[in-house]
Parts: C-alpha cells; sequence; structure tokens
C-alpha cells in the first residue's frame, strides 16, 4: 500500500490568541495563517479579537486593524485598496478573494484568512506567485503587428468588444489558486489566469501571430489539463470568465 | 555593518519603480541596448498607474479639430502659469505620437464608430486657447491605466528587461555630488544588494499617504522623492497638492474626471448644480483646483450633503445605461462596492480627496534631475520621471489625464537622454564605503527600534496633521500650527517600536521605511506651504487669496535635513523650447 509521509512542518498549530483590549461589545474572532520563514516553527493560526464598531466594512480593514492596533508583524500584500491592482489576493473563510473588495459582514462566523491555496507560503498570508508570473511571460503578452508606421491601428468597435471581459484581469491569482487541475499541475498546466491572458491576445484583432499563439498553448498539459471545473470562474472577484476563455481556445483549436 | 550580506550588480542604468513611467524607460533603455535593471518594491502590475481610470491626453484629433499648441495652453493655465514651458511645450507636441506608440504596443483602447482611439471631454481640456470642450483624452473605458500599465509591463517582458521585484530600495550611493547608483533590500531572502549604475532613474510616484484620506494606494509612499532628500537634493514645488473633487465619502476610492466627461454633474444639498456659479462656462468640467475648491465653499457655507452636511453628489444617472456599461463600468463596480450606490439610479456621495503630487524631484524637459547651486544645475547620473519628478509640467495644478501622458513622455525622454549619456559596457567609478556604512545605519537602526511608539500611531498622527492643517484651503495660522505639529511624529521616531527584526518580507519593517519617509514629505510640503504667500492652483491660501506673479512665479526648492529644512526659489522657465509656439504671458485664470 502506497504511504504518504506529509512533511513535518506542514503541520499547523494553534498559536497565540490576542484577547480584545478595548472592551467592546461588538468582537469577531479573527483566525489568521502564520508563518515565519527565519524561525524553525510549523506554521499557527493566531486568533485575533477585533473590536468591530470601530473597523469599516472590508475584510482588508480588518487585518490593517491588526495590524496597526494589535500585531504589526503580520505580514501580507496590499496595495491599491478598492481591487485594481490585484495584492491582497487571499483566502477567506474557503473561498479565495480580494479581502480590499470582500466585506466581512457577507462571511459567517469567525473569519478564517489564509494565503492563496496550494502556493509555496514566503511569509504568513504572501504566497509565491513566481511560477504563474513565468508562465505569464511565455504566453508573449504583447501585440505582434508587422505594420511600421505612424498611425494607429484601426479596430472595430465590435472587435474591440472581443476584448472585454478579458483585459480587466488583474492578475490576484484568484482563479488558478482555486483550480484543483493548476494544484496538482501548476509547473505545466497553465491554468486560468495565464489561459485567459493567452486568449486575450489571440482573439486581439490587431495581432498577427494568432495561428503560432493557438499552436503554442496547444498542449496536453498546458490547456488541456482544464477539465472544466469552473472554480476559476467562481473565484474571480472582477466577475471575468476564464472558464469561457479556456472553452473558447479550445473552440478555435477544434475548428481550425 | 558586516552583518548584512551585500549582494553587487553592475548596471548602465538602474531604473527604480516599475508603473507607467518606469516601465516606458526601461523598454527604451532595453532597446538602446542599455544593460538595464528595474528594481520595485511590488510586482509591476501591482504599481498605482493601474488606478488610472479617466484616460491619456492628446492632441489627436480623432473626435473633432486638435492642436497641440491648445493642448500647450491648457496645461499652462492648468498649471496657474507655475509649470515650465519648455517642458509643456514637450510633453503635448510628444504627446500623439506617445499615445500611437502605446496602440501598438497593444492598450486595448475605446474605439470610435471608424475605428480610431476613443477621446473623451476631461477637465480644463479646450478647443482654440480656452474657447469650448474638446475631445482630447483618450481613453480604454474608465480603466485606461490598468491598460497601459498591463501593456508596458509585457513590453518590458519582450525586451527581457531585468527585473528585480519586491526590493524595497533604501538609499542613493553618491559621489561628490554624482549619483552613483542604489541599495535594496531584498524582501524575498533578506538580502541587501548594492547597484552600481551611470543613471539612476527615479520614478517611484507620489507621496499622497502623507494624507489619511487619499486616492493613493498604500505603496505611494513616495520612497525615492525621501532618497533624494537624504542625498541632500531638493524637492520642489511640494506645497502643491491635488485634491480631486470626486473621491467617494468616507472611502476615498476614485470616481474618475471621467464621469464628467461623459455628462456627469455635481449637486449639494439644494439640488443645485454649484458649478455654474464657480465656472459658467466650463461648469463641472473647470480644473481639479478650481471644482475642489467650489466643493470646499459649498460644503463650508452649509450646503453639503449628508447628517454631517460634509459631501456633495455626482449624478450619472440621467446617462443612458448602455453608455454607463461600455464607458464607465470600472466605477459602477467601484461605487456599489464602497458606497453600495446603484449608479444607473442613485447619485453618488462624493468629496475632494488627495490624489495627486504636483511637486516631487526638479527635472529639466530631458528628466535630468536639477539642483541650485548659485544657478541650476544637473546632478550628474541622476534623473526622476512620472509623478515622482517635477518636471514641472503640471505646475500649480495638474489637468486630468495630463499625468499618463506624463508617464510615457518623460519615460521615453529619460531612456533617449540616457542612451546620449551612456555608452554600454563603460567602466562604473570606485564607491567609497562610508555610503554603503551610513545607508545600512540607518536600516540596522530603524529594525532594532525598542521604543513604544509604533509606527502607525506615528503615521496617524502625521496623516490627522496634514489632512487638517494642509488642506484644500489653507491660513498662516493652520500652516503655522502645522509646521510645528508635522515635526512631533517626526522626534516620535527618538522612540520608535519595532516589533519585527527579521529581514524575509518583514513588512513592520518596510511600513516603518516607508514612514521614515513619508515624514520628510510631509515636513517639506507644510514648510513649503507656509513659505508660499499668496494663492496659485492647488495652493489656497485664505489671507492671499491672489496670485502674485511678482514675488511667487517661482518654483520653491525645499532642502530637509532631519527635521529642519531650507526653503529656497528659482524661476519659472519664462520661454518655449522652440519656435513652433510662443510663449504664454500669466492671465486671469477663469473657466
Amino acid at each position: 500500500m502506497v504511504q504518504f509521509n506529509l512533511p513535518a512542518n506542514s503541520k499547523v498549530e494553534k498559536g497565540q490568541y490576542y484577547k480584545d483590549k478595548t472592551g467592546s461589545k461588538n468582537i469577531r474572532k479573527v483566525n489568521v495563517y502564520r508563518w515565519d520563514p527565519s524561525k524553525n516553527e510549523n506554521p499557527r493560526i493566531d486568533t485575533y479579537e477585533v473590536d468591530m464598531d470601530n473597523c469599516s466594512s472590508k475584510v482588508l480593514d480588518i487585518l490593517n486593524k491588526i495590524k496597526n492596533e494589535i500585531d504589526p508583524s503580520i505580514a501580507y500584500r496590499r496595495s491599491c485598496a478598492h481591487g485594481v491592482c490585484g495584492s491582497c489576493a487571499m483566502n477567506m473563510n474557503g473561498k479565495n478573494g480580494l479581502a480590499c473588495t470582500k466585506s466581512h459582514s457577507e462571511l459567517d462566523g469567525d473569519i478564517d484568512i489564509y494565503p492563496l491555496p496550494h502556493l509555496k507560503v514566503l511569509k504568513d498570508l504572501i504566497g509565491d506567485l513566481s511560477t504563474l508570473y513565468k508562465q505569464y511571460e511565455s504566453v508573449e503578452p504583447w501585440l505582434k503587428t508587422s505594420k511600421i508606421n505612424d498611425k494607429e491601428n484601426i479596430q472595430s468597435k465590435k472587435d474591440r468588444a472581443k476584448l472585454d471581459g478579458l483585459y480587466e484581469c488583474i492578475m490576484c491569482a484568484c482563479c488558478s489558486t482555486s483550480c484543483p487541475s493548476y494544484w496538482w499541475n501548476g509547473e505545466k498546466y497553465l491554468g486560468p489566469a495565464v489561459l485567459l491572458q493567452a486568449y486575450r491576445w489571440i482573439i486581439d484583432s490587431r495581432d498577427e501571430d494568432r495561428k503560432e499563439r493557438l499552436k503554442k498553448v496547444a498542449d496536453e498539459l498546458k490547456l488541456y489539463r482544464c477539465h472544466t471545473i469552473l472554480n476559476c470562474t467562481n473565484a474571480c472577484p472582477k466577475g471575468l470568465n476564464p472558464a469561457k476563455a479556456i472553452a473558447e481556445i479550445k473552440k478555435m483549436l477544434a475548428t481550425a | 555593518m558586516s552583518a548584512y550580506k551585500i549582494i553587487d550588480h553592475e548596471y548602465d542604468v538602474v531604473v527604480l519603480g516599475a508603473g507607467g513611467s518606469g516601465l516606458r524607460a526601461a523598454v527604451g533603455l532595453s532597446e538602446a541596448g542599455l544593460k538595464t535593471a528595474c528594481v520595485s518594491k511590488v510586482f509591476p502590475t501591482r504599481s498605482h498607474t493601474s488606478a488610472a481610470q479617466g484616460g491619456i491626453s492628446a492632441a489627436l484629433g480623432n473626435m473633432g479639430e486638435d492642436d497641440w499648441r491648445w493642448h500647450m495652453y491648457d496645461t499652462v493655465k492648468g498649471a496657474d502659469w507655475l509649470g515650465d514651458q519648455d517642458s509643456i511645450e514637450y510633453l503635448c507636441k510628444e504627446a500623439p505620437a506617445a499615445v500611437l506608440e502605446l496602440e501598438k504596443y497593444g492598450v486595448p483602447f475605446s474605439r470610435t464608430e471608424d475605428g480610431k482611439i476613443y477621446q473623451r471631454p476631461f477637465g480644463g481640456m479646450t478647443k482654440n486657447y480656452g474657447n469650448e470642450t474638446v475631445q482630447r483624452t483618450c481613453a480604454a473605458a474608465d480603466r485606461t491605466g490598468h491598460a497601459i500599465l498591463h501593456t508596458l509591463y509585457g513590453q518590458a517582458l519582450k525586451h527581457n528587461t531585468e527585473f528585480f521585484i519586491e526590493y524595497f530600495a533604501l538609499d542613493l550611493i553618491m559621489k561628490d555630488g554624482a549619483c552613483k547608483g542604489l541599495i535594496a533590500w531584498n524582501l524575498n531572502d533578506g538580502t541587501i544588494h548594492r547597484f552600481r549604475s551611470h543613471i539612476t532613474i527615479i520614478a517611484t510616484g507620489g507621496y499622497g499617504k502623507v494624507y489619511y484620506s487619499a486616492t493613493s494606494a498604500h505603496t505611494c509612499t513616495g520612497d525615492g522623492n525621501a532618497m533624494v532628500l537624504r542625498a541632500g537634493l531638493p524637492l520642489q514645488d511640494m506645497e502643491f497638492v491635488q485634491f480631486h473633487p470626486t473621491g467617494i465619502y468616507g472611502h476615498g476610492t476614485l470616481i474618475s474626471e471621467g464621469v464628467r466627461g461623459e455628462g456627469g454633474y455635481l449637486v449639494n444639498s439644494k439640488g443645485e448644480r454649484f458649478m455654474e456659479r464657480y465656472a459658467p462656462n466650463a461648469k463641472d468640467l473647470a480644473s481639479r483646483d478650481v471644482v475642489s475648491r467650489s466643493i470646499a465653499v459649498e460644503i463650508n457655507e452649509g450646503r453639503g450633503i449628508g447628517k454631517e452636511q460634509d459631501h456633495v453628489h455626482l449624478h450619472i444617472d440621467h446617462l443612458d445605461p448602455k453608455v454607463i456599461e461600455e464607458r464607465l463600468p470600472g466605477i459602477s463596480e467601484a461605487s456599489k462596492l464602497f458606497a453600495n450606490v446603484d449608479v444607473t439610479k442613485e447619485p453618488i456621495p462624493v468629496v475632494p480627496t488627495v490624489h495627486y503630487n504636483m511637486g516631487g524631484i526638479p527635472t529639466n524637459y530631458k528628466a535630468e534631475v536639477l539642483t541650485v547651486n548659485g544657478s541650476e544645475k544637473t546632478v550628474p547620473g541622476l534623473m526622476a520621471i512620472g509623478e515622482a519628478a517635477c518636471v514641472s509640467v503640471h505646475g500649480a495644478n495638474r489637468l486630468g489625464s495630463n499625468s499618463l501622458i506624463d508617464l510615457v513622455v518623460f519615460g521615453r525622454a529619460a531612456a533617449k537622454r540616457a542612451a546620449e549619456l551612456v555608452k554600454p559596457g563603460m567602466k562604473h567609478d570606485e564607491i567609497d564605503k562610508s555610503e554603503t556604512d551610513r545607508c545600512l545605519d540607518r536600516f540596522d537602526k530603524l529594525r532594532n527600534s525598542k521604543g513604544s511608539n509604533p509606527t502607525s500611531e506615528l503615521r496617524l498622527s502625521m496623516q490627522k496633521t496634514m489632512q487638517s492643517k494642509c488642506a484644500v484651503f489653507r491660513t498662516e495660522k493652520t500652516l503655522k500650527e502645522g509646521v510645528n505639529e508635522i515635526r512631533k511624529p517626526f522626534e516620535g521616531m527618538d522612540s520608535l517600536s519595532v516589533k519585527d527584526k527579521s529581514l524575509i518580507f518583514n513588512t513592520d519593517l518596510v511600513e516603518t521605511l516607508e514612514f521614515d519617509n513619508l515624514i520628510r514629505q510631509a515636513i517639506t510640503t507644510m514648510d513649503s506651504a507656509y513659505h508660499r504667500k499668496e494663492s496659485r492652483g492647488a495652493h489656497a491660501r485664505e489671507d492671499f487669496p491672489k496670485r502674485d506673479d511678482e514675488n511667487y512665479m517661482q518654483h520653491t526648492l525645499s532642502w530637509c535635513n532631519g527635521s529642519k529644512t531650507k526653503i529656497n526659489y528659482r524661476p519659472v522657465h519664462r520661454s518655449t523650447l522652440t519656435n513652433d509656439v510662443q510663449y504664454f504671458p500669466p492671465q486671469e485664470r477663469v473657466y
């Protein structure tokens, strides 16, 4: 019989409990995944009692409150705070999303905050996205055109509309890290985020490299590891549909 | 500081920052065959350029007649005559080619019926030297910055730019008044990196986070500006802070000026379209300083909306929902998320919110950093671009959609100038160890702070002081109080508390270093504002309500050592770059 051995440091332990010191009657327990690479310790879950009477509406506001008022050592990425930079993607009560756009009132009970699933953790809520970025680079995300002149390319409104639902992607990785297929084959399967980007260039009427682009992704592992589970579309905090983009690529290949 | 592992690099050019201007510069440098490193504390597409919504200005004339000279006039007037007209000429003349280049790179611009780049009206953008509204602002729906940033990152990848991502820059390396590179901390593994370069280009963006309420990202901490101050060089026109008229009330999220460009309008508690009173011609499309002041007056005079009467309403519910869906989808989403408003049915509650820094590192139109030592001089080896720079094309007030064009025009200009100055593979000077030691001493001291003041408390105190003492309207009294109060959080650093001592993704220390950067800029902003005793553009002094061209057609320069500043001035450039256009002499500024 096959035996699975999990590494010793994969066990998540119970961490510190930070009791409320404000005397608030409106307390919410927030459980946060913590791991410090400079200490030889297992990951742990720290619990913070947060005074919700003095906290704005989003999950990021909770994290900022914890960092500013309770525990400055907690590490997470964040920047724009309104859902355009894609920094604060994380897993909240079991679902991926952006902490800055997710209202905590939509989450039931205690709040559990974890890094995006199946990424190598660099520290606390910060995951390693370098593989995804390399995959993004591999789809050559730039316009390929032989036209050299000082005029703009003409693109009809209809052709431009084909880019809607694609160019808005903020590369937060919520979709790819929610995809079981990407969990298993993340090194080889491009995953929904990158395939959506691939399709954005395939379908751009100005691009002259469509055939080559299609050929490049037409691969058992790169593309066809998508098994239409649709977690990606369910996870996208921008309301995009990566699963549809992947289906469109498959359709183009099937009918080419 | 032998305790820190130092890794050395040699590059022809180092670009610090990977937003719109940094990426455009990096692309140009790579094209020129220069060995280029691009260092950024965030992954490029996380940069704040992604938040720019409405568009990028260029006199393409796709939607009616236009001329770059008209664009120049509007920019000069928008700047309230504090802009350098040689630089403004360069910006407006180069703008159309820069936008067409972006289109060629692949930016998904919205389109006109005949397939050209769509252009929308924007504040202060006019036809025929101020006569009527023109459609000059090129847009990708209301996500233009996002579209440009992602496209430029793609171009940088195409040109194999070498990125150093999630590296936090600490200080410049200076030698005999010239810049020889910079030192950065790699957050991924905790190592210290010394980049030697012939030219260092600072593209670190603005420092909106000195204020409590700003549309700026958490990361907009003006790190490059502070590095320049620590190098003993001045910052310019720091008192000019742009309040965007329409930040979402209570949250500060930006609602694009493009909303008013597409027909949106502001109302007070009486339901009046009050902008008609303040700007009879341009109305809601007057320049931002004018609209922000008008809103502030409405609120101060009791015509604000809400329980506290502290905001106004922005209406687009009269527009065709199809137009909203096609051209303003992003702000519809933001309004739903942060104000719980359905923009097709209800108005958006808005309030003027800190948005942009006209001030920054003084440069000429070639992006070379300037200082004054008797007369204007360039600083060898140092350039600045984007919001970090003060070229100065925006003068006392920037027009909407002039910042995105600033990024690409001067990003490109910096690369061109660097290629003239540096030949690939030139030998590097020896640099003294003392520069590295000085930098790491500061780093080590902050890291090992064991006092009682958490960074977050000092930051909050700084932000509240800036918000209350250096706001839309200023007076001698508020500024004088501000000059004293803003030094308290600086002094608080004597007993600073940093809990996390580690070196990998120590965001406690990152925020402390950012605060150390912010507070120096807060002090120079407050002191510069105190010393300018006139009203011009975004700097509105209630006690000096008029512009004073006799005494203040000058750029403020401020040096900062610790909490001590030195204020000096340099004259505004009163000539154009070429004979293609005549100098626009100061006029009364009405919209």
